[in-house]
C-alpha cells in the first residue's frame, strides 16, 4: 500500500480461545491488516487474557493450537501487545503465565488506549 | 441428576444460575466452563461453597487445551471422554445450561 495513510487499529480480544471462534478468527483479522502496514494494536481483556495462556495443549480436543501464532506477530511488526491487569488478577494468571511479552494496562489506561485510535475492531 | 456447563463463569451466568438452582448432584464443567475450575479465578470462592452439595468433575482434554490442566481446584475431580460417558450413564436425566 504506497502513499496510503496509516491509520491506528486496534483489535478487542474478550472472549477465551476454542469456545467459540472469535479468538482465532481476531488473530486472522491482525495477520492480514499488519500485510496493510497499519499502526496495530491487540487488547486482551476480560476472558480473552486466556488466549495468551501459556502450554496449551489441544491434541485432546482435535481442534488447531493456534497460539503458537501470537509468538509470530513481532515478525509482522504487530508488537503492541496490551494486556488488562485487572483482568489477569480475576483469573489467577501473571505475566509470567503469557506466551509472550506484553504491556500490563490497567483499565483506565486501556480506556485512554482505546479513545486515541482511529479504528476499534472488537472479538 | 447430572448438570453441564460450557460457558466461562466470568462471561456467562450459566454456572451461576445452576449453582443457585440445582439441588445436587453431579456437576460436569467443560469447554469454556473449565476456567471456573481453576485456582485463583474469581469464581473459585462460589465454587468451593457448592463442592458441599455437588460432586464437581472436569473434563480434562479442555482444561489441557487451554494451558491449565496444572491448576485445578484442589476437590475438583479431572475425567476424561470417558468419565464423561460415564457420568451421563449414571445419571438418570442431565441438564445442559446452554
Amino acid at each position: 500500500m504506497s502513499e496510503g495513510t496509516v491509520k491506528k487499529f486496534m483489535f478487542v480480544n474478550r472472549k477465551a480461545p476454542y469456545g467459540t471462534i472469535y479468538a482465532l478468527e481476531s488473530l486472522e483479522v491482525v495477520l492480514i491488516s499488519a500485510a496493510f502496514d497499519q499502526d496495530v494494536s491487540l487488547v486482551f481483556q476480560d476472558d480473552g487474557v486466556y488466549q495468551l495462556k501459556k502450554g496449551q495443549q489441544t491434541k485432546g480436543i482435535e481442534i488447531k493450537n493456534f497460539s503458537p501464532t501470537y509468538r509470530a506477530l513481532e515478525d509482522y511488526d504487530v508488537e503492541k501487545l496490551y494486556v488488562s491487569k485487572e483482568s489477569l488478577a480475576e483469573r489467577g494468571l501473571t505475566e509470567e503465565d503469557l506466551l509472550v511479552p506484553v504491556i500490563v494496562l490497567d483499565r483506565a489506561a486501556m480506556g485512554a488506549l482505546m479513545d486515541e485510535q482511529d479504528v476499534v475492531l472488537s472479538f | 441428576m447430572l448438570h453441564i456447563i460450557n460457558r466461562s463463569p466470568q462471561s456467562n451466568n450459566a454456572l451461576e444460575n445452576c449453582l443457585n438452582t440445582a439441588a445436587g448432584g453431579d456437576i460436569l464443567l467443560i469447554e469454556d466452563a473449565v476456567y471456573a475450575a481453576t485456582s485463583g479465578n474469581a469464581f473459585e470462592g462460589k465454587l468451593r461453597v457448592a463442592m458441599g452439595r455437588f460432586k464437581i468433575s472436569v473434563l480434562r482434554p479442555d482444561l489441557e487445551a487451554r494451558g491449565l490442566a496444572d491448576r485445578i481446584v484442589d476437590g475438583v475431580s479431572p475425567v476424561d471422554y470417558g468419565g464423561f460417558v460415564d457420568l451421563a450413564a449414571n445419571n438418570k436425566t442431565c441438564q445442559s445450561w446452554l
